[in-house]
């Protein structure tokens, strides 16, 4: 296993290099720049500042200066932040969302688990219905209607829960955001665990355990674990976009995440902080692939790496 | 066997193909046949529609700003006599004795110095009021009597902030959602059964290096992909969702690649092999033809995604462009009103809630149709 | 004596998507205690249904009317719970299919004394000691180290084996066995059936053996139950059931053996194939990093002569390399060695030059479900080799020629615009060998044909292969399990193992006299369990 372990590592390093190769020069040939602002900058203090973030050099120049901090580790300065490096706005922002994305996941998995194992049992019962109804319901209505409605009816209506915002991470400030995190991936995690669980109750092997007259629940264990599988590995990616946080959570309920720098970054031409994002994601990415590689490992002992 | 050439050849029995059967099977599902219809009507009214509202997506209505959704005309009762004491004042008079009869507002503007007349043009200006007509002039033109046809307006949905009418613009926004939903799916999936399915039959090394370049996108940060097609295509929606459906169709490639290996794997495709087949003609008659049930599922569950995907973008403000509107346009703006004016929020999401709700069932349906497990 | 297991006037039935299936309609079956009971019948009698809904197993969309009694105790309309209590303990089941009725995903050891700790109230710790001690019941080698493997790491046979200790845990009165040996091979068939007669006289329960198989039956049953679509048309003692038929569908189940034996081919008929020395190679574990690969030589060396009008059968068990063979000599798999095909030699051939002979040179795959492409119909099937080989063909004429292909293999014309699925497996067998036969070939190889079907279908499509032979002097390579078949078609046998040849020569003298003791083995254990010819 560590073997296997170590080899992906390693086969990850020319992905990731891969993708901040594309990423930088995808960036780069995007029209507009950093200082771009509304009231066109002075000529000399235009020239200081590309001095200064070494946009003065040529594109190749500049790309194998960035490719040589990021080795060391350096995400370089914000172009748009201007007095924070790139480092200190994920150390920042970072712990922010992946509390809320940790949480949001946890619920989901919790949640969506028990509600498509209930439903998998119940086959075409009130139950099952409502479970695929739910579900349908958790995917088609976006995120950013459920928000605001939820910001209304419990932080306006009923003021029970704070409308946004951090608060140093409150457990009362948290419920909003993680339910309207949660609430898509409830309804993937409900209706993939209904489905591989009504094709695992129908298999050959909870037949046996039937025809052994096994009680209930050991016929449960069993025919989820071989459920899980396909919920794994939708998880893997799902974690990684969960965890790197929410453009539309984070801005609606003004949480101080990273989500929100994918979008500012960009649009900004913040070379830097988008370059930054992207490794960010590519490396959640990566290694929650590899974790369910082995996860998949763990669970099923017909997949063994060498 | 050129002894049997004189039998007689029966005509044949028609079979039912694998087709039919899942047409039958899908006939058959409720909750698909509903949503087939629902979306039939949503589209329909979205083609239609816009035509028989009796006003333009992007007329705006200055006096109808955040008018809520009502079932009975505009203007209120209520709201006729201050409108057009309102008026009265704009052109530098006091209103007296207002009355209202036969769709028509009458009053008396009374003013210090005689009225010009030609400020009567505020009546027919206003959204509420036709052109208005003096009836009397009194006290040397210092007090006139005027009428005023109402004119009776109806906003089923309601007006937006800026005054125009919400259904209209609600079946517009539809046209775009939809029409970006099909465009940018039909493009992933061409880009996606051609790529799959040459990796997947290709097999070997040039499927591991295909397989490879999938799984880099993969990991490429979905928003940063799209951030830049914006910038690049600039806000052309077209342009834009072709864009966006070339990123949607690395999960397409996956599918079908996979199940051209397994299709590849198939005794009827040995048999083929065995008849000396060429590689085309497997494709073309065994491979794609079986590889077209997952595909049709996964198209009905990629549109609502891409129309999500819009409405995300619309949210994040890269949207469709003012005049033009799109589901997503709308329930952004609704969001921002939501306090006093729920129904801009309300209506443009049950449109596209029940789109993708009427998507997925279908795609739910088609796919036990296709793929029958309990037969 | 009143029975152990007595079930009366049950009704299965299924509501599936083109309406409701009745299944099973009203049958009575008694066991008495100790006996052995067979339920014979061929697919689609309901026999395996009948003993699912007996044990509570049937599928979400069956429902059951009628009795089933253990003990006089009603078992139909218990609830889980209650039923439980007998299920695993005194009535217990084993299945066809030993491949999957594992959980893949918990060591055997876990799954073993899963009923020891629900049923006999034992500790996991005692159960694991007493799960070795089950294993050793059921002869599975090195029990102690065995315990802790996974359903994958055994072969099928062992796993059959696990399937059947854990059925035994805890001393049932009854254990239902459906179709126990069908998916294993001859020889692994005939330990495991020694093991259950032994393991019946150990502990003295009965066994129901719901089987197609009526050699089984013979050699097995103290009574028969013969059924056919849902219901009982015979039973009886089984040697009087054997020895006087009263029903005409057993005595067409007993009379379905494939009989006769071929004539032979005159010595001066042309050698249409003659390969020499084949190899095929399997490299496995490769892949941008994997450093171990393994050569698996799934055909190492074979000769394989076929004159026209002959038919050479290949022989052996599964993995002993007879496909691959088959498919080599066609130059449908990568070989090395040298394969003429009427004095052309096959292997310098690139796939183009190779193209105008694969008219003359045909296969017959075993599965006649996955064999036939789905959605195309049964004429487009059939006349895909004239769209290869007479391009020039008009759709009038080819639909013409599909018909005289569909009378070739006695299937009523006017069906060739159906689809594979509206046919029945024996015609879908047929509709094969005719896009095989439309291109009127030399040569046929014809790969387990026979295998995946019941057996008076079996003997329909061995009597259409023989007549097909005899009227176009085709040379058949004939590649099956299936002895019985083997012996009614062949002129010359080849026995294969481990991708060698093990013994070869005329199909009297392999029968009469086989020098081989793994000859010897497959013989005994294929007609052992098949009926004596009279």
């Amino acid at each position: 296993m560590l073997p296997f372990i170590l080899r992906r590592l390693v086969s990850a390093i020319p992905t990731l290099f891969l993708i901040v190769t594309i990423a930088f020069f995808l960036i780069r040939v995007a029209p507009g720049g950093p200082f771009d602002l509304e009231q066109p900058l002075e000529a000399k203090v235009m020239e200081n500042l590309r001095r200064i973030y070494q946009l003065d050099r040529s594109l190749p120049e500049q790309y194998l200066l960035y490719v040589g901090a990021l080795l060391r580790g350096d995400f370089g300065p914000s172009f748009y932040f201007r007095d924070f490096t790139i480092a200190e706005l994920f150390a920042s922002g970072l712990p922010v969302s992946m509390t809320l994305g940790g949480l949001a996941l946890l619920v989901a998995v919790l949640i969506g688990g028990t509600l498509g194992t209930v439903a998998a049992f119940r086959q075409n019962s009130a139950v099952d219905y409502a479970v695929v109804g739910l579900g349908t319901f958790g995917l088609t209505i976006p995120n950013f209607v459920v928000a605001p409605v939820l910001q209304i009816v419990f932080g306006l209506m009923l003021a029970w829960l704070p409308v946004g915002g951090w608060n140093g991470g409150a457990v009362r400030s948290l419920v909003l955001p993680v339910i309207v995190l949660a609430l898509p991936q409830i309804a993937v995690v409900a209706r993939m665990i209904r489905a591989s669980m009504i094709e695992a109750l129908r298999s050959n092997h909870i037949r046996t355990l039937r025809s052994l007259g096994l009680p209930t629940h050991v016929v449960v264990r069993h025919a989820l674990r071989g459920a899980v599988l396909p919920v794994v590995s939708y998880l893997g990616p799902a974690a990684a976009a969960l965890l790197t946080g929410s453009v539309v959570v984070e801005s609606i309920f003004g949480l101080p995440g990273v989500g929100r720098y994918f979008v500012e970054g960009a649009l900004n031409r913040d070379y830097t902080l988008v370059m930054g994002t992207v490794v960010l994601v590519a490396v959640f990415v990566l290694v929650f692939n590899l974790l369910v590689d082995v996860l998949y490992a763990v669970i099923d002992p017909r997949v063994r790496y060498e | 066997m050129t002894d049997a050439a004189a039998l007689p050849v029966t005509a044949p029995v028609v079979g039912r193909s694998l087709w039919a059967d899942a047409r039958t099977r899908l006939l058959r599902n409720r909750a698909a046949v509903v949503s087939m219809v629902v979306l039939g009507l949503i589209a329909l009214a979205c083609l239609v529609g816009p035509a028989l509202t009796g006003h333009a997506y992007d007329r705006v209505y200055p006096d109808y700003v955040r008018a809520p959704a009502s079932l009975t005309a505009y203007p209120f009762p209520e709201q006729v006599i201050p409108a057009a004491e309102r008026i009265a004042a704009r052109a530098r008079a006091k209103a007296e004795g207002a009355t209202v009869a036969n769709g028509a507002v009458r009053l008396a503007l009374v003013a210090a110095r005689p009225i010009d007349e030609r400020l009567l043009a505020y009546f027919d200006r206003s959204d509420l009021f036709g052109p208005a007509k003096v009836l009397e002039r009194q006290e040397e033109g210092r007090r006139l009597v005027v009428e005023a046809p109402i004119e009776y307006r109806t906003f089923l949905f309601g007006t937006d902030s800026n005054g125009r009418d919400l259904l209209t613009r609600t079946l517009i926004a539809g046209r775009v959602s939809l029409a970006i939903g099909l465009l940018a799916t039909v493009v992933a999936i061409l880009i996606g059964v051609v790529y799959g399915a040459v990796s997947g039959y290709a097999g070997g090394r040039v499927d591991l290096l295909m397989m490879r370049f999938v799984d880099i996108l993969y990991a490429l940060p979905f928003i940063f992909f799209v951030i830049m097609l914006v910038v690049f295509f600039g806000r052309n929606f077209v342009l834009m969702f072709i864009a966006v459906g070339a990123v949607e169709w690395l999960d397409m490639a996956r599918i079908v690649r996979g199940q051209t290996l397994s299709i590849k794997r198939q005794e009827y495709v040995q048999a083929a092999q065995a008849l000396g087949a060429t590689p085309s003609g497997i494709l073309r008659r065994h491979v794609i033809p079986n590889t077209l049930g997952p595909v049709i599922v996964y198209m009905t569950l990629l549109v609502p995604k891409v129309i999500l995907l819009e409405s995300f973008l619309s949210f994040l403000g890269l949207g469709v462009q003012e005049p033009l509107t799109s589901w997503g346009v709308l329930i952004a703006e609704g969001a921002k009103n939501i306090q006093g004016a729920a129904y801009m929020l309300v209506f443009p999401s049950l449109f596209l809630i029940a789109t993708l709700f009427a998507l997925n069932f279908i795609g739910d349906g088609l796919r036990d149709a296709l793929d029958p497990k309990d037969r | 004596m009143t029975p152990v297991l007595s079930i009366r006037g049950l009704q299965v039935r299924f509501r599936t998507g083109d309406g409701i299936l009745h299944a099973v309609r009203g049958v009575d079956i008694d066991v008495a205690k100790g006996e052995t009971v067979a339920v014979v019948g061929e697919s689609g009698s309901g026999k395996s249904q009948t003993m699912m809904a007996a044990m509570g197993l049937l599928a979400a969309n069956g429902t059951v009317e009628g009795s089933v009694r253990y003990r006089g105790e009603e078992l139909i309309g218990l609830q889980p719970r209650a039923l439980n209590r007998y299920r695993g303990s005194k009535l217990t089941m084993i299945f066809q299919e030993p491949m999957t009725s594992l959980d893949p995903l918990y060591r055997i050891g876990d799954q073993l004394s899963l009923p020891l700790v629900a049923h006999g109230g034992l500790s996991k710790r005692q159960a694991l000691a007493r799960a070795v001690e089950l294993l050793e019941l059921v002869r599975v080698p090195d029990p102690a180290r065995r315990v802790n493997a996974y359903p994958h790491e055994l072969s099928g046979g062992q796993r059959q084996r696990v399937m059947i200790a854990m059925a035994l845990a805890n001393d049932p009165d009854v254990l239902i066995a459906d179709e126990p040996t069908t998916a294993l091979d001859v020889t692994v068939q005939a330990r495991i059936l020694d093991l259950l007669r032994d393991l019946q006289g150990r502990l003295g329960m009965s066994i129901v053996f719901i089987t197609h198989d009526l050699g089984v039956v013979r050699r097995f049953a103290d009574r028969t139950y013969v059924m056919r679509h849902g219901e009982v048309v015979e039973q009886g003692a089984t040697a009087a059931l054997f020895a006087a038929p009263a029903h005409p569908y057993t005595r067409m189940l007993i009379d379905a053996e494939p009989r006769g034996r071929k004539a032979p081919v005159a010595p001066s008929a042309p050698v249409v194939l003659d390969a020499r020395d084949v190899r095929v190679t399997f490299h496995t574990g490769s892949g941008l990093f994997g450093r171990t690969r393994h050569e698996i030589r799934a055909v190492d060396g074979v000769d394989l002569r076929v004159r026209a009008g002959e038919t050479v059968g290949v022989v052996g068990e599964s993995g002993s390399g007879k496909s691959t063979l088959g498919r080599a000599v066609l130059r449908l798999q990568e070989a090395s060695g040298l394969v003429r095909f009427e004095d052309r030699n096959l292997m310098p051939l690139e796939r183009g030059e190779l193209r105008p002979l694969r008219r003359r040179m045909q296969m017959v795959f075993q599965d006649p479900f996955g064999s036939l492409s789905p959605r195309m119909t049964a004429g487009e099937i059939v006349t895909e080799g004239l769209l290869v080989h007479e391009p020039a063909l008009s759709r009038r004429e080819r639909d013409r020629r599909a018909a005289q292909a569909f009378e070739e293999v006695r299937l009523d014309p006017s069906g060739r615009n159906r689809y594979p699925h509206e046919f029945s497996g024996g015609q879908r067998q047929r509709i094969a060998i005719a896009r095989a036969m439309i291109l009127a070939p030399k040569l046929v190889v014809l790969d387990e044909p026979t295998s995946a079907l019941d057996r008076s279908v079996q003997k329909e499509i061995v009597e259409l292969l023989r007549d097909l032979q005899t009227r176009h002097g085709l040379a058949y390579v004939f590649i099956s399990h299936d002895l019985a078949v083997v012996r009614a078609l062949a002129d010359e046998i080849v026995v294969m193992k481990s991708g060698r040849v093990v013994e070869r020569g005329d199909v009297e003298r392999i029968f009469e006299a086989p020098r081989e003791a793994y000859t010897r083995e497959l013989i005994a254990a294929a007609f052992l369990a098949a009926p004596v010819e009279t």
